[in-house]
């Protein structure tokens, strides 16, 4: 069965990153893999972007992802100016990055289920063992943990492989970090 | 081994493994990854070929052109504007009969500038002499690269080899390939160059020098029947791929349930991967449908067409390009091919579509079918197009 993952964010925060990692991931799982940009504007801050799928089969079709499975959103403030929440499916998962509450954003959840959204403080756990706002990483495993779709380990190795050895030990404890947040450990948060 | 990789990582690789003793390469979106690619493997050592960076398409085709007349594998690497500006010299390539491959990742032209994808550069040298083969996904485009040096240094052909691959959809896209291991085991597939006319000092000749009305139509004749011969050549490439490396997708044309099919979508390059899931829902509802897919563009695939289509009520033609005074260039191509056989009884229906990156969707390819099963011989007609922008 195919699933799909609809990532949200802004130039320069690195969703076709994430989504190739996710990629990476999948496949080191042993999944069928695809991921790829939409490419609407790569200019910094600007809204984009990113489309990974899965599949136990090879995966033929090319278009962008309009019903996913799961949407990621980067940035809280995204949901002012794109309908992030377009299309996802009745039993699709979103993931927020934002230290708010659900009530807080209840006037621009456009139609998806409350119950289906999850607020995660990729920020705070990205500042905290990055010491950078970048939160793709954290949101790699916070997914990991969410979705049960990919394993925590392969996420981990594949944020290896793309910073290398240093960053990419800091970047896997920010995914791990996040992982453990998610099923319930949210010692030091 | 099975791998996932960006697409012009895949292409790269399949390059890489061609062993080319000479790349130029120019940047432009959306190929400019290929060329890093490879300008990587040659300075890590990994491809020991001459890297030439150069100021601009124009010189990046006329570099493989001088060096491709030296008798030494060549490749480059292109999109769009570039192309364009690469035309004259691409004429020169495949007059000179110069076995350059390159890739063309296929992007829309200006104006509006536009980096997206769309076939209308292909469209634009599709009279040069070059021989224009579309990849479907990026293992294709990798096995096809390899296929591409075969076909154009075969002594009986002779022609620059194009691959063209979609822009972004392809060559940003990260998924599964598998390479081939063994670099051996494509030296077997594709022996070393050997060029029987080269600038040689020791045995000159002249390349592209002036040719009078006495000789200048024998010249074309000879490029003609190349190109025409071409056909066995991409063929017996694909098969012996088959034969080595277990991969296949078709010669000239493949089919995809097509045995009993009432409608056909006939495409070229990626969108046929959407088309066919379409396809298979469509099946499943009891529609006889199926898809011919075009992996040769040039030279077409007349008889392949005409056998794939001639049994068909509806066939459905997917534009990505277009050619305003007329309408759709591929549907034209199919609709002349079923003429020149006295079929008539079939209903050829050219849709435009996809231009410029506009994504092509499974609700697009159901519109379609059932468009086309009201309508008859449409002539390219725009689909979906935004009414507040016209």
């Amino acid at each position: 069965m195919m699933k799909e993952i609809r990532i949200h964010g802004r130039g320069g925060q690195g969703s076709v990153t994430m989504a190739s990692i996710l990629a990476f991931s999948f496949f080191d799982d042993g999944n069928y893999c695809q991921a790829f940009p939409s490419f609407g504007s790569e200019r910094t801050g600007a809204p984009v972007q990113a489309f990974a799928r899965f599949s136990d089969k090879p995966i033929r079709t090319r278009h962008q992802i309009y019903e996913p499975d799961y949407i990621i959103v980067q940035d809280i403030t995204l949901l002012k100016s794109v309908p992030v929440y377009k299309g996802i499916k009745d039993e699709g998962k979103i993931l927020i990055n934002s230290e708010a509450s659900i009530k807080d954003v209840a006037g621009e959840l456009g139609g998806a289920k409350e119950e289906n959204i999850v607020m995660f403080p990729a920020l705070k756990i990205a500042m905290k063992i990055l010491n950078k706002p970048i939160v793709n990483t954290t949101l790699l495993g916070a997914f990991s943990a969410l979705s049960g779709d990919v394993t925590i380990d392969s996420v981990k190795k594949e944020i290896e492989n793309r910073f290398g050895s240093k960053l990419g030990k800091l970047n896997a404890e920010a995914a791990q970090t996040a992982y453990n947040y998610i099923k319930g450990d949210r010692s030091g948060f | 081994m099975k791998q996932v990789l960006e697409g012009s990582m895949a292409i790269a690789d399949g390059v890489r493994m061609a062993e080319p003793h000479v790349i130029s390469a120019y940047p432009i979106t959306p190929q400019t990854h290929i060329v890093e690619h490879l300008s990587q493997m040659v300075a890590d050592g990994d491809l020991k070929a001459e890297f030439i960076m150069v100021e601009s398409e124009h010189s990046a085709a006329s570099v493989v052109l001088g060096a491709s007349a030296c008798g030494v594998r060549t490749y480059t690497a292109t999109a769009s504007q570039g192309l364009l500006y690469m035309e004259e010299v691409i004429y020169n390539i495949a007059g000179m009969r110069l076995p350059v491959v390159m890739t063309l990742a296929n992007r829309a032209i200006s104006a509006p500038i536009n980096i997206w994808n769309d076939m209308q550069d292909a469209m634009a040298i599709r009279d040069t002499g070059a021989i224009m083969l579309v990849a479907e996904n990026n293992q294709e485009a990798y096995d096809m690269h390899i296929q591409a040096f075969k076909i154009a240094e075969n002594q009986d052909v002779m022609l620059p080899v194009i691959v063209n691959v979609d822009g972004f959809v392809l060559t940003h896209t990260f998924e599964v390939v598998e390479t081939i291991d063994s670099i051996d085991k494509v030296k077997e597939y594709l022996p070393p160059i050997n060029m029987e006319y080269k600038l040689d000092v020791e045995n000159p000749y002249s390349f592209g020098t002036l040719g009078e009305p006495s000789v200048y139509m024998e010249s074309r004749y000879n490029l003609y029947n190349a190109m025409n011969f071409s056909r066995n050549i991409i063929i017996e490439a694909a098969k012996e791929f088959k034969d080595m490396f277990g991969r296949f997708y078709g010669g000239l044309t493949d089919s995809y349930k097509l045995d009993d099919s009432q409608t056909v979508i006939v495409a070229m390059g990626s969108v046929l991967g959407t088309i066919k899931d379409a396809v298979d829902e469509l099946r499943e509802s009891g529609k006889k449908i199926g898809v011919l897919k075009i992996r040769s563009f040039r030279p077409f695939p007349e008889d392949e067409i005409v056998a794939a289509l001639k049994n068909a009520k509806n066939v459905i033609v997917i534009e990505k390009a277009i050619c305003p005074g007329k309408g759709g260039i591929l549907s034209v191509e199919i609709r002349d091919s079923l003429f020149k056989h006295k079929i008539n009884s079939v209903s050829v229906n050219g849709y435009t579509l996809g231009l410029g990156g506009r994504d092509i969707t499974p609700k697009n390819i159901h519109d379609l079918v059932a468009r086309a099963e009201k309508e008859e011989n449409v002539d390219g007609e725009f689909v979906g197009l935004s009414q507040q922008y016209l």
